[in-house]
């Protein structure tokens, strides 16, 4: 069980000052300017030895994707944008450490952003996310007066602005290319890929799109080490992540613990257990509403990291769980995740246009009728 | 146009080893799997991708294809039109997954498409029932007649048809528009299951930017883009016994009408046609090369007393598309159009008016059908302009696909045919001038010849004007003219989007030009939206039938418009002579300006749109 | 899914407040000059907040205001199902989040209420003109289900009686506090938080405490090389651990291979004809010249612009020559070379 020394963010029920005074205090900007005296390639290498993988769902290895940016520059700027486009059905991490410990995130953006050459980070803040996005806002320019941002932040010598971006509803902004559309000031479809964004992104730039998770922890994995982050974990699934338990439990919450936490334990310590005791467990969806749905036995020991979710057919997405007991209509349930997609499908490709309508009037009429 | 080869960079080398179906084989850098695949002849298929203008949306998923990483157990399924091939990657393309997985999109693509098949305007060349048969679909347990009678269907435009019952949004029209003829009067409306093609603003085909070239109808893969079909009017003048009907047919048509019956692309069947349209029972059959000759005459005149008034530059206004483009995107430069009518107009006035002189018969009874490669053609007979005083001097148009399909409904076969010859005494000769017409550069090539004559009393010493006869976008040349004329800058271009960089240079006063030929549809008529369409492919043909035009004018007795011994009587006995007050009223027209605001033309949104690479 | 268009009554005009038009002004210069168009979200949002809904005269308003085609922001505006093209009600416009999450706990009763108490169908108006209601898609809350959003602010936790409550409050003009509506705390469990109750994290002690990135150089990535440089980890008893290690099984030959992405960008061929002498990066010869020419490679600029996955892509490519690139410090070196500078005769290499 993760000790709370270990946790990065540690505010996260806002229990505490979220703003500059309370961040400093809980040791967050603390070495950030000798930390980008280190230099981009330590700064890259080193999120690369500490195993992190995109806390977006598809834990694409971070310290990969961020040295992908060219190491030198064309002539066109290098734009760090951070995806807290958080959209689906059982994940709302991001919206607590926009709002409870914004500063993880705003430091991580100086961090990123001199890793990979960036000198101007946006954050895509999902549109229903209005007090979410004003606190960032407050804590940005917190950080402007205090001179951690805007030219020579930090006193590290690199310029670097954050700018706070917001979005109006669309879950498909969350793929990183509709978002660099819609940030473009457009309708957010997909774009085509290749080019990858890392070459022809925002505004036609070298860009990186990464969750809000994955850039907040980065300082802290500089401070700590990698060694450290990379101490929790298995293989392949190291560090700490942020869960959300939502549905059936006793006491749903957001949790910072170790990846491949079994389970049972994450709910029996974190949640309460589930409601009406465990024989009582139907099923969970472990990872956000895109994750393939598992029955109780499959889960029970299962433990939770991308690994681990892969080897019960399901996946591991943003650490969403969403625990449905045996009252459940399971029919219904899937039903109403049918329908998210089919209403949030941006219609350009076959499977999802059709499909998701399809999986929709399926299920529909499964519930309609009755499973049998 | 170009294909998968010509696409892979100058110098590179395939390097990339991998396996398809276990064969070991090899790819260029950067290659993806369907065009390594199709080098080495494994069958994909395709739908959305379309590799002649570049588009590969990825969006339609029927390329599915099974691919094992060197060293991994598992295998991924992805599309082979957007992955590229990586060193030691184990492709197969027909695994009982792969198959099923294909069907399945197959079947998606269905559930919302009428699949009425035996009415559909693409029957027989449809690239979904092609698809659909590979895949061995045999059910559509997903059809939903309620979304299909959701879905619009366009006929506003006399030229086209939007049917978007059958449409699969593989947005290949999109791109043709957008990127290739840059009119961008398509866009993707809706998301989800409300997606669709449609016209910019939401307005319909009639009233919106399009210009109806048709080169969308080309790269449509379904029956959703088609031209309007008129058969069934041609069919009742034909059987009318009180009409007497008179063909013509365009330039291009003889050079683009064999391959339709299993002839090789590029075969002159001029012969054929006539016999065939006399087999339709075709009264009087004339030839559309004869008007392009008296066009020559007229256009040529015009552009003789505009370069001494020195008016510059004149612009031909043979193409229709052409024409509604400038009066719909640039009103500004109609001053600079000639004022003659199209080859098509010409014949259809003069079968009107001189012919029933001629022949004795009742202009009132007498039907003109057109065969045009062009959608254009059917927008341009409806002009209010060119029927002010009389009935329209064209009746119904077809475009070279409803030819084909007429004759098919007549149960006729063209290569059966024995070939015949034109019997008109009055207006069926053509001359290698005006045989040319349907390529780019066959009108200005045609017009220098007769000009030339003009101002110097004699022929051009080297009659064909091959420095003339690239193919590039746009080309221009300095053509000396001698007499009182000396030296004029002339200039061809061919594809709206290259007509709209010229304009656009002519607007900004950067191009000076006293002569210029503008033809809309890429390559010219013997590509126009009308021509017979390739599964697959755009305009694979265009230098086949391009060539055989060519040789046509070069086995011509006759090869300068003013030498066609039916023009000097038709202006000796009826006309007077080129630009005559009788020539003028029937022979000339006028535009209007019909500017549609355009609050996004590509212009507007070059930059943005180069990003967004391949969305809409 | 409706399709949305614009509602059929429309004002005569809108203007953006002082306040509103000087706020959208500080948006606009976030994004680079030209691309002002990116604010058209925010823009359309401002709109939308102060007059409930969006108007054609306000999407023709942020048109002008950003330079923008009236369409294209038409076509934001219909696209973004945040954008209320319809009036909504005069005191609240509530909504209900209905995904599943918060069906799981209750989210249908909210449903009901709204029914009954507002307006049968969503988006309707109640008959006083005060509320409206719509059911949207997962509005992130999904830890405090059931919730809705009025306006700026969600209310969570919601039962049938503190939604009821939530609803007499904003009809007299007096809601209760936005949060969560039990005595629950933000996201925190309800029986009291199962971590970050240790006080040494709130009271400064953390300052300073962890330095990792003082060590001189990067330890190779082996776990137990690791530990031992850091001393955080090292402080970590390995017993703690509950999880067991999963041996790493995965071959290395792949994950060697670089992806195609990361071919540098090629030339057909050198610029003006005349290439860079590449013979001039120390290690390469007249054979390894040709291969880079071969490759597309001819100046030393494009070598100084690769990053670290590009050399590594052009190192595949080098046949014998491989681990050259690498080994020789190429991009460094040409670097150097393309600043104009060039090694002395008694042989200084650029680095």
């Amino acid at each position: 069980m993760l000790q709370d020394k270990d946790r990065i963010f540690t505010n996260i029920y806002g229990r505490h000052d979220w703003g500059l005074q309370g961040a400093l205090k809980r040791g967050q900007w603390d070495g950030t300017k000798e930390i980008l005296a280190k230099g981009r390639d330590f700064i890259i290498k080193e999120i690369q030895a500490s195993g992190l993988r995109g806390r977006g769902g598809a834990g694409f290895p971070t310290g990969l994707k961020w040295s992908f940016m060219p190491k030198q520059s064309d002539g066109r700027p290098h734009y760090l944008v951070v995806n807290a486009d958080e959209s689906e059905p059982g994940t709302c991490k991001d919206r607590e450490i926009l709002r409870h410990d914004p500063h993880t995130l705003v430091e991580g953006c100086l961090v990123a952003g001199f890793a990979m050459g960036a000198h101007a980070a946006y954050i895509y803040v999902r549109g229903e996310f209005i007090r979410e996005r004003e606190r960032l806002q407050a804590a940005v320019d917190q950080a402007y007066d205090a001179g951690l941002l805007g030219k020579n932040a930090c006193g590290s010598g690199w310029d670097m602005d954050v700018f706070v971006h917001h979005g109006a509803g669309a879950y498909i902004c969350g793929e990183e290319t509709a978002l660099l559309e819609s940030l473009e000031g457009k309708k957010g479809q997909p774009r085509m890929k290749p080019p990858f964004p890392a070459n022809v992104g925002l505004y036609g730039c070298p860009t990186t799109v990464n969750n809000v998770e994955s850039i907040a922890v980065a300082p802290t994995i500089m401070r700590r080490g990698a060694a450290w982050f990379s101490s929790f974990g298995r293989d392949n699934n190291k560090g700490t992540k942020l869960f959300m338990i939502s549905g059936h439990v006793n006491t749903p919450c957001v949790v910072e613990e170790e990846l491949g936490i079994p389970f049972k334990d994450l709910i029996e310590k974190h949640a309460g257990g589930v409601r009406g005791g465990w024989d009582n467990l139907l099923a969970v969806i472990p990872g956000g509403a895109s994750c393939p749905v598992v029955r109780a036995d499959q889960i029970m020991d299962a433990q939770m990291d991308f690994d681990g979710m892969r080897a019960i057919g399901s996946s591991f997405g943003t650490g969403g769980l969403i625990v449905m007991d045996k009252s459940t209509d399971v029919i219904a349930a899937i039903a109403r995740i049918s329908y998210f997609f089919r209403h949030e499908s941006c219609g350009q490709c076959t499977p999802c246009r059709e499909g998701t309508g399809w999986m929709w009037r399926v299920m529909e009429r499964m519930r309609h009728r009755g499973a049998d | 146009m170009c294909n998968v080869e010509t696409l892979i960079p100058v110098g590179a080398e395939a390097t990339i080893s991998f396996k398809i179906n276990g064969k070991a084989v090899t790819a260029y850098p950067n290659e993806t799997i369907l065009s390594a695949a199709r080098r080495h002849d494994f069958y994909i298929p395709t739908l959305c991708e379309l590799a002649d203008i570049d588009h590969t949306p990825g969006t339609c998923r029927v390329c599915l294809v099974e691919i094992q990483m060197p060293g991994q157990a598992g295998t991924h399924t992805v599309t082979a039109c957007n992955t590229p091939v990586k060193e030691g990657l184990a492709i197969e393309t027909r695994t009982k997954k792969v198959r099923d997985m294909q069907k399945l999109q197959v079947e998606l693509l269905m559930a919302d498409h009428l699949q009425d098949c035996a009415t559909c305007i693409r029957h027989g060349s449809c690239e979904l029932q092609d698809v659909a048969q590979f895949v061995g679909l045999k059910e559509n347990r997903f059809f939903d007649p309620t979304r299909v009678a959701s879905r619009e269907v366009d006929r506003s435009s006399p030229a086209m048809v939007r049917d978007m019952t059958k449409c699969i949004r593989c947005q290949r029209c999109i791109a043709v528009c957008r990127y290739h003829q840059e009119v961008d009067a398509l866009v993707i409306t809706g998301t989800g299951l409300d997606t669709a093609v449609g016209l910019r603003h939401g307005k319909n085909q009639k009233d919106s930017t399009c210009v109806t070239c048709g080169q969308c109808v080309l790269v449509c893969p379904t029956g959703a883009l088609a031209e309007k079909d008129e058969t069934d009017r041609a069919l009742d003048y034909i059987y009318d016994p009180e009409i007497t009907t008179v063909l013509q047919f365009a330039p291009a048509i003889r050079v683009g009408f064999g391959e339709e019956f299993g002839m090789p692309p590029g075969t002159n069947v001029e012969g054929k046609i006539i016999a065939a349209a006399r087999r339709l029972g075709i009264d009087v059959v004339l030839d559309t090369n004869f008007g392009a000759d008296v066009v020559i005459m007229e256009e040529g005149t015009e552009l003789l007393h505009r370069l001494a008034e020195r008016k510059k530059p004149t612009i031909t206004s043979c193409c229709p598309a052409w024409v509604n483009f400038a009066e719909i995107h640039y009103p500004e430069l109609l001053p600079l159009l000639s004022s003659t009518r199209s080859p098509q107009a010409v014949v259809g006035a003069i079968a009107k008016t001189y012919l029933p002189v001629k022949m004795g018969l009742d202009p009132k009874k007498i039907r003109v059908i057109s065969i045009m490669p062009c959608t254009a053609k059917k927008d341009e007979i409806v002009r209010p302009q060119l029927s002010e005083d009389r009935t329209p001097d064209v009746d119904v148009v077809l475009t070279t696909r409803e030819f084909a399909r007429l004759l098919k409904r007549e149960g006729l076969d063209l290569v059966a045919m024995e070939p015949s010859t034109f019997d008109n005494p009055y207006m069926s000769e053509y001359t290698g001038a005006g045989a040319i017409f349907g390529t780019t550069g066959g009108v200005m090539e045609a017009a220098l010849r007769t000009v030339y004559k003009v101002v110097n009393g004699k022929e051009l010493d080297k009659i064909e004007l091959t420095q003339l006869r690239g193919f590039e976008g746009v080309r221009s040349a300095t053509v000396d003219l001698g007499g009182n004329i000396g030296e004029v800058k002339i200039a061809m271009a061919h594809g709206l989007g290259e007509t709209r960089a010229l304009m656009e240079a002519i607007k900004a006063g950067e191009a000076d030009f006293d002569f210029i030929e503008i033809m809309a549809c890429p390559g010219g008529c013997v590509d126009g939206g009308g021509t017979l369409r390739s599964k697959k492919q755009y305009l694979p043909y265009a230098l086949k039938r391009r060539e055989t035009m060519f040789g046509i004018d070069r086995n011509a007795k006759v090869r300068q418009s003013h030498n066609n011994e039916q023009v000097k009587a038709l202006y000796r006995d009826f006309l007077g002579s080129p630009n005559s007050e009788k020539a003028h009223h029937l022979l000339h027209t006028y535009y209007n300006d019909r500017k549609v605001e355009l609050e996004l033309t590509v212009k507007e949104i070059w930059g943005e749109i180069k990003m967004s690479t391949m969305i809409y | 899914m409706s399709v949305r268009r614009l509602h059929p009554e429309q004002p005569e005009s809108f203007s953006f407040t002082g306040e509103n038009a000087a706020y959208l002004q500080k948006v606009i210069a976030r994004y680079p000059e030209g691309r002002q168009a990116s604010a058209v979200i925010p823009a359309l949002m401002v709109a939308q907040s102060q007059e409930g809904w969006i108007s054609q005269p306000a999407i023709e308003a942020v048109a002008k205001l950003l330079d923008m085609p009236d369409i294209r922001v038409l076509e934001v505006a219909t696209f973004y199902t945040q954008f209320q093209l319809s009036p909504v009600g005069r005191k609240a416009h509530i909504q209900v989040c209905g995904t599943t999450p918060c069906r799981l706990r209750g989210a249908d009763e909210l449903i009901t209420i709204c029914k009954n108490r507002l307006a049968a169908h969503p988006f309707d108006l109640s008959s006083d003109g005060d509320f409206s209601w719509e059911e949207v898609e997962c509005a992130g809350a999904c830890v405090n289900a059931p919730m809705v959003t009025v306006g700026k602010d969600t209310y969570e936790d919601l039962t049938t009686e503190t939604f009821n409550a939530l609803i007499d409050g904003l009809a007299s003009g007096n809601p209760p506090t936005p949060g969560p509506q039990s005595d629950r705390f933000f996201s925190a469990p309800s029986n009291g938080d199962t971590s970050l109750t240790d006080p040494t994290l709130f009271d400064g002690s953390v300052i300073g405490k962890y330095r990792a990135f003082d060590r001189e150089e990067l330890a190779p990535p082996a776990a137990p090389a690791l530990a031992a440089a850091a001393p955080a980890a090292a402080a970590k008893p390995a017993a703690e651990k509950p999880i067991p290690k999963v041996a790493e099984t995965q071959g290395l030959a792949d994950s060697e291979k670089v992806p195609e992405q990361h071919k540098p960008s090629l030339l057909e061929a050198a610029r003006d004809g005349k290439p860079d002498d590449l013979k001039l990066i120390a290690g390469v010869g007249p054979k390894l010249e040709e291969m880079l020419h071969k490759l597309g490679i001819y100046h030393f600029d494009q070598i100084a612009g690769w990053n670290e996955m590009n050399i590594q892509w052009v190192d595949q490519h080098l046949g014998s020559f491989r681990g050259r690139a690498l080994r020789d410090k190429w991009i460094e070196q040409s670097g150097k070379l393309a600043t104009g500078w060039r090694p002395s005769k008694d042989g200084a290499k650029p680095v």
